[in-house]
């Protein structure tokens, strides 16, 4: 994938993503109040946190939905001073539930993801069009080029909305709920391809995610969220603790140890 | 997962995009409505030296049509000019039309969304009873009532804009097609209370509004042609992002469009052509909404079908359609806006019943 800035950004080996006390108010109403947080490169980060407690405001001021003055520095570069062309070489974003345009095949769904590298009112290059055969192969999604998206399934959509940010050639990946729409075996399937994505290309994820043990089981560090600011940050076995979960989600839960990381079973309160 | 369907890779993997057959059939289409409109009238020319008299139009070319003088000048002068104006009316309506359901996302978007229509009438009707009043030296002008149209289209689609911003930065699509509909009823009340209070010209506005290519001579051409060739640029232009805005503005937004910069710019020119169309021609309705979605349900849904394939189809439905509204009922006329409404709708429940394409 060529992804010129991503590679090599001008100060050496900066985090991919710095964010330094970020604040965003919607409609007068604050949603993050003091964000503080640091993903490396080629790290997993996964943000928990009760509904409401600003997760996905904090994905789309990172994806530069939300105007941040100051407070984010995407490999070392301010997220403001980013063009949006540029930054979409840069960083992908996977939506929570991504429109699905009717009638478009999963073919010109993923040339979407080019869209940053094709001139403005100009057409794709025969590079573009080798870039997405090659993802599609790679998510063993080469069979379902002519398919229209509306008709797949689940998990083959998660698969083609994940092949359509791959397409981007981005090394930040910000992924808004990836499993919320999949059954129990998809979400392993897919999370186990972001991460061999992840391996094979050098990635950096930035996940938010509701179910917990899963999140553990593939971040390598947690953020949980409360009423727009970080209430913990670290491993998960740090983060996924009984205390925690119940302060910040009012949830009754055992922690049990798991082989990749602690996992959380809710219990009927007493 | 299955690695199913059976073809192979290299099949597979084109992207959407305008197929020669499909352009082969918009050409040929609009050849045929061309040969068509200008044999067919009062006085029926013989299809062949029709072709033959429009080939000699081109630089170089000289055919022997076997056609009179008289023959000849019915061609080029009274025939061949509104034959020409209704393939750039019709072209410009269908594309304004496919280009408005890009924009907004919504498939009942057509090119009098945005209050054209109402504002053309409440002109034209203004002109017309004021006119009249002043004993029709206003209305005996030629360009005074493309002129009130044309400003009266332009005019609304503003007032629309304005109030849509008003309305809130990020709700915008929806807040648009709201002032849209807002605007549109307050000018048609103002329309309706002119008309009641002028009853004498009713017939006068009625002709005008449900359309006509009536008049036309090479005149309307020369001042519908350079916005149809600007708004057609602009328009075909932008073909690829109207597939990147599919995906809604976030989502273009994170694969590095100006999504509101586009959708301003395209409402910009799809609204100058309908308004310079509207001028010309009167409110001929449904070919902006049935050609656009009769060529995505038959041809693809990528815009880059859609909007070249609209342009084409557009015209050559509407000059063919033209040629009915002339001589169904010869000597009079039947209003073209009657006449695609009668024959579109009946087609386009035809192709809905036989396309296997989903329309939303």
């Amino acid at each position: 994938m060529s992804a010129p800035s991503a590679d090599d950004p001008s100060p050496g080996a900066a985090p991919a993503v710095e964010v330094c006390g970020l604040r965003v108010s919607l409609d007068g109403a604050p949603i993050l109040a003091g964000v503080d947080l640091t993903v490396e490169r080629g790290e997993w980060v996964t943000v928990i946190g009760p509904n409401g407690a600003g997760k996905s405001t904090l994905l789309r001021a990172l994806g530069g939905l939300l105007p941040a003055p100051g407070a984010i520095r995407i490999f070392g570069t301010p997220s403001e001073a980013l063009r949006r062309r540029e930054r979409a070489r840069v960083v992908a974003t996977v939506a929570q539930s991504p429109v699905v345009p009717a009638g478009m095949t999963v073919f010109d769904y993923v040339l979407l993801g080019r869209s940053p590298y094709v001139p403005p009112l100009g057409r794709e290059s025969a590079a573009d069009l080798a870039a997405v055969r090659d993802v599609l192969d790679r998510l063993d999604l080469g069979g379902f080029g002519r398919r229209e998206l509306a008709t797949l399934s689940g998990g083959e959509r998660q698969r083609v909305f994940l092949a359509r940010a791959l397409a981007q050639g981005a090394t930040l990946l910000l992924l808004d709920e990836p499993t919320s729409a999949l059954d129990i075996g998809h979400q392993q399937e897919v999370l186990e391809l972001v991460d061999q994505l992840r391996r094979e290309h050098g990635l950096t994820v930035l996940a938010t995610m509701h179910d917990l043990s899963l999140a553990g089981e593939y971040a390598d560090r947690m953020v949980l969220l409360a009423a727009g600011r970080v209430a913990a940050a670290g491993p998960p076995r740090d983060v996924l603790t009984e205390d925690l979960l119940a302060t910040h989600y009012r949830a009754s839960v055992r922690v049990l140890p798991g082989e990749h990381g602690p996992l959380v079973v809710p219990v009927r309160p007493r | 997962m299955q690695k199913a369907l059976t073809r192979g890779p290299s099949f597979a993997q084109r992207p959407a995009g305008l197929r020669p057959g499909w352009l082969a059939a918009g050409v040929a289409a609009v050849l045929v409505a061309l040969v068509a409109g200008v044999s067919l009238g009062p006085v029926s020319l013989p299809p062949g030296s029709v072709a033959a008299e429009l080939l000699n139009l081109l630089p170089g070319v000289r055919l022997d049509s076997g056609l009179s003088e008289r023959e000849i000048a019915i061609v080029t002068e009274l025939r061949l000019p509104r034959v020409v104006l209704g393939l750039l009316v019709g072209g410009l309506l269908a594309l304004a039309g496919g280009c408005y359901q890009g924009v907004f996302r919504n498939p009942l978007a057509d090119p009098y969304l945005l209050g054209v229509a109402a504002g053309a009438g409440l002109a034209v009707t203004a002109v017309i009873s004021l006119g009249a009043g002043a004993g029709g030296a206003l209305t005996g002008l030629p360009l005074t009532i493309p002129l009130a149209a044309f400003v009266g289209s332009l005019g609304a689609v503003a007032m629309t804009y304005l109030l849509g911003v008003a309305g809130g930065r990020g709700r915008s699509t929806a807040t648009l097609i709201l002032a849209g509909v807002a605007v549109s009823a307050f000018l048609s009340a103002g329309q309706t209370y002119l008309l009641q209070r002028n009853s004498d010209s009713i017939q006068q506005v009625y002709s005008w509004l449900l359309g006509r290519l009536a008049t036309a001579g090479w005149h309307d051409v020369r001042l519908v042609l350079p916005y149809f060739l600007l708004t057609t640029v602009v328009v075909l232009l932008h073909r690829r992002e109207l597939d990147v805005l599919s995906v809604g503005d976030d989502e273009a937004s994170s694969l590095g469009l100006h999504p509101q910069r586009s959708r301003y710019l395209l409402i910009a020119a799809a609204s100058l052509g309908t308004a310079a169309a509207v001028s010309a021609s009167g409110l001929i309705g449904f070919v902006g909404i049935i050609v656009p979605h009769t060529v995505r349900l038959l041809a693809g849904s990528s815009y880059r079908v859609i909007l070249p394939l609209s342009l084409l189809f557009g015209g050559a439905f509407l000059a063919l359609t033209d040629v009915v509204a002339r001589t169904a009922a010869a000597p009079a006329e039947v209003p073209i806006g009657v006449v695609t409404a009668l024959l579109g709708g009946p087609f386009f429940v035809l192709v809905l019943r036989t396309a296997r394409r989903v329309l939303t």
